[in-house]
């Protein structure tokens, strides 16, 4: 489903530049749920920007869903982000002015389906993430666990095929952060593939596979045995 | 594009931003607002004037000149200088008949009477006039009728006469019309009674008498006072001055060159400068008025440059979930529209009521300095199509800018 070969991207630092992926090859397959995992200045950030079109690679080649992603206008580029990627991102990233439901429903605006319809697919995500009796609270009026819950509802309503979450319990606590990841594996065992961005050790070993990256390069790639969030909560 | 203006999604989004930071949005309207405002205010207050100034010169054709008969200044076949020059009645036709754009030439004569009525009486002048007078000098006529040809033809003793004299020579209550006042003690039934308009050119007119009648009474023969010429629009009264003068010149055996022998007021001439002043006082009205408007447009420009800029994560975020860098454009430009046109709107509403305001303290009454002080809707069309253009170049600037950021920078910043 989604295929990565020789991938390169650099930085320009003033004169010089900065090397920050030196030829990454990766393949994740349909209903897999991959950790990418490594400390800051590794890479895994700019791997995921790649990944979810919001940067470009220098070299190399990158397919996803059999749609070979280069030299994407931005036009494509949000289409493609629309139709294929769920973003969840470390700070929610939801917005302020709008409720719940307009959130989980932006989405679906720019896939450019009519309002009741939105509504109508929004709260069905909503009630998913157990949230549809917030459905008009302003994400002020939500807990971090629950704004969180949002953003995930808001990455499945466009249906994507893949969940791209950076550092998704990084701004939670642990019962929360558990509680997070039970919901993204029941996501996960429900068929959807998710890669998800943590330098936690926890957090990584609740996926099915552990994908380390060290400068650039990918040092360790190991199927794990998947530890289930329920049971810590 | 169209359908997009009519799909309640972009408003909702529209109506969220700028209700979002209300403050933020009451200080960006307040520029276009105030522009609008003044630009309504300024115009109507200068149309106003106009009116005021139409108002006193209504009455009169204001492309007319008078001319009248002087003496020589250069001796000419045989006339040595200083000879008496007087018009004829013949001259009329001869410059209707050949000088070029006239309209109206209206013959005229006056003297001072002693005009009695029983143990009343005061000196007046005494005009002799023809019915076209009616033409080039409108007569507010109070009371009856102003002169007719047939008061010429049958050199009726007859008289109209103004309202200064009726207050004069009659009791309040008591109806002219039909009344005797003596004029070199000859019996002249009044038929008229008219107002003095508020600017006269030339002496005051006390008395009109039918020409005819003027004529015998004072034994003028064909000699006429000074004569009233007026030029259709599209002529240069100035042109028609010089060529009449010329006429009579020729026809009088003077010197071509001779500048004394015919005097001449040229109304045109001096109204012109008074419309000359009102054109630049418009023009004024307009510069700082576009001006003020522009700098109000410019304002919401630099808002919503802010606006995005506190917006980026924002922006970054709809990008991340799949709008395209024209869905952005597009919602930034009309949140710039709807502004101006939402603040253009109040100011013309606002500026609707100055104008209201300004007609109720100094435009009432006859003599009010400024009649009927409004601006015209097509004025208001274009300036409301004006904002509208203004409001898109300007949210231009800022949609470009929100878009130049890159999804990933947006995101990035905390």
């Amino acid at each position: 489903m989604l295929k990565i070969q020789k991938l390169h991207k650099s930085y320009p630092i003033g004169d010089s530049s900065l090397h920050v992926l030196k030829g990454i090859d990766l393949s994740v397959e349909k209903g897999e749920m991959v950790a990418i995992m490594g400390s800051s200045g590794s890479g895994k950030s700019t791997l995921l920007n790649i990944i979810g079109m919001l940067d470009e690679a220098d070299e190399g080649d990158y397919i996803l869903d059999e749609v070979p992603i280069k030299n994407l206008t931005e036009k494509k580029a949000a289409v493609y982000r629309n139709k294929f990627l769920g973003f969840i991102f470390q700070s929610f990233n939801l917005i302020n002015y709008k409720n719940a439901l307009e959130n989980v429903a932006l989405p679906l605006y720019y896939q450019g389906l009519k309002r009741k319809k939105r509504q109508e697919k929004a709260k069905f995500h909503l009630e998913k993430v157990g949230l549809l009796d917030w459905a008009t609270h302003l994400p002020s009026e939500l807990s971090g666990g629950q704004k969180q819950r949002v953003a995930i509802a808001r990455a499945l309503a466009s249906e994507p095929k893949l969940l791209l979450a950076d550092e998704p319990t990084g701004a939670l606590d642990t019962t929360t952060s558990y509680d997070i990841m039970a919901f993204l594996q029941q996501l996960n065992d429900e068929g959807k593939t998710i890669l998800i961005v943590t330098h936690e050790e926890d957090i990584a070993a609740m996926c099915k596979r552990i994908v380390r990256l060290k400068d650039g390069v990918i040092m360790e790639d190991n199927v794990v045995q998947q530890v289930r969030a329920e049971a810590h909560v | 594009m169209i359908k997009f203006l009519f799909q309640r999604d972009t408003w909702q989004e529209v109506y969220d931003s700028v209700t979002k930071n209300k403050l933020r949005t009451a200080i960006t309207m307040v520029g276009v607002w105030w522009g609008i405002l003044l630009l309504i205010a300024l115009l109507g207050a200068a149309r106003g004037m106009e009116n005021s100034f139409n108002r006193l010169f209504g009455d009169f054709a204001t492309n007319s000149v008078f001319v009248w008969g002087q003496s020589t200044s250069m001796p000419f076949k045989g006339f040595q200088e200083g000879k008496q020059v007087r018009l004829k009645l013949s001259h009329v036709n001869k410059i209707k008949d050949n000088v070029e754009g006239v309209e109206f030439v209206v013959p005229r004569n006056r003297n001072q009477g002693l005009v009695a009525r029983n143990f009343l009486s005061g000196t007046y002048g005494i005009d002799g006039d023809y019915p076209l007078l009616d033409q080039v000098q409108k007569k507010k006529m109070m009371k009856g009728r102003f002169i007719n040809q047939n008061d010429i033809n049958e050199n009726k003793k007859v008289a109209v006469i103004s309202e200064d004299i009726f207050k004069q020579l009659f009791d309040k209550d008591e109806n002219p019309i039909g009344a005797y006042i003596q004029m070199n003690s000859i019996n002249f039934t009044v038929i008229g009674v008219f107002q003095n308009g508020n600017v006269n050119m030339g002496p005051t007119s006390d008395i009109h008498i039918p020409f005819s009648t003027f004529q015998q009474l004072y034994n003028q023969g064909d000699k006429i006072g000074w004569i009233v010429i007026t030029g259709k629009p599209e002529y240069n009264i100035k042109q028609i001055e010089e060529d009449t003068k010329l006429l009579l010149r020729n026809l009088n055996k003077i010197h071509p060159r001779d500048k004394r022998a015919f005097g001449s007021f040229n109304l045109g001439k001096e109204f012109k400068k008074i419309t000359g002043f009102l054109t630049g006082m418009q023009f004024l009205t307009w510069f700082v008025g576009i001006s003020t408007l522009i700098a109000g447009v410019f304002a919401i420009g630099n808002i919503l440059l802010i606006t995005v800029k506190e917006r980026t994560k924002e922006i970054g975020v709809r990008r991340a979930l799949g709008a395209t860098p024209f869905e952005i454009k597009r919602q930034i430009v009309v949140e710039a529209v709807f502004l101006t046109m939402t603040s253009g709107l109040l100011g013309i509403i606002s500026g609707g009521w100055i104008l209201i305001v300004i007609d109720l303290v100094w435009g009432q009454g006859d003599d009010a300095t400024l009649v009927n002080a409004s601006v015209s809707i097509s004025i208001i069309f274009v300036a409301l199509i004006i904002l509208v253009i203004l409001g898109t170049l300007i949210g231009l600037i800022p949609a470009f800018k929100a878009t130049s950021v890159k999804p990933i920078e947006a995101l990035r910043e905390e």
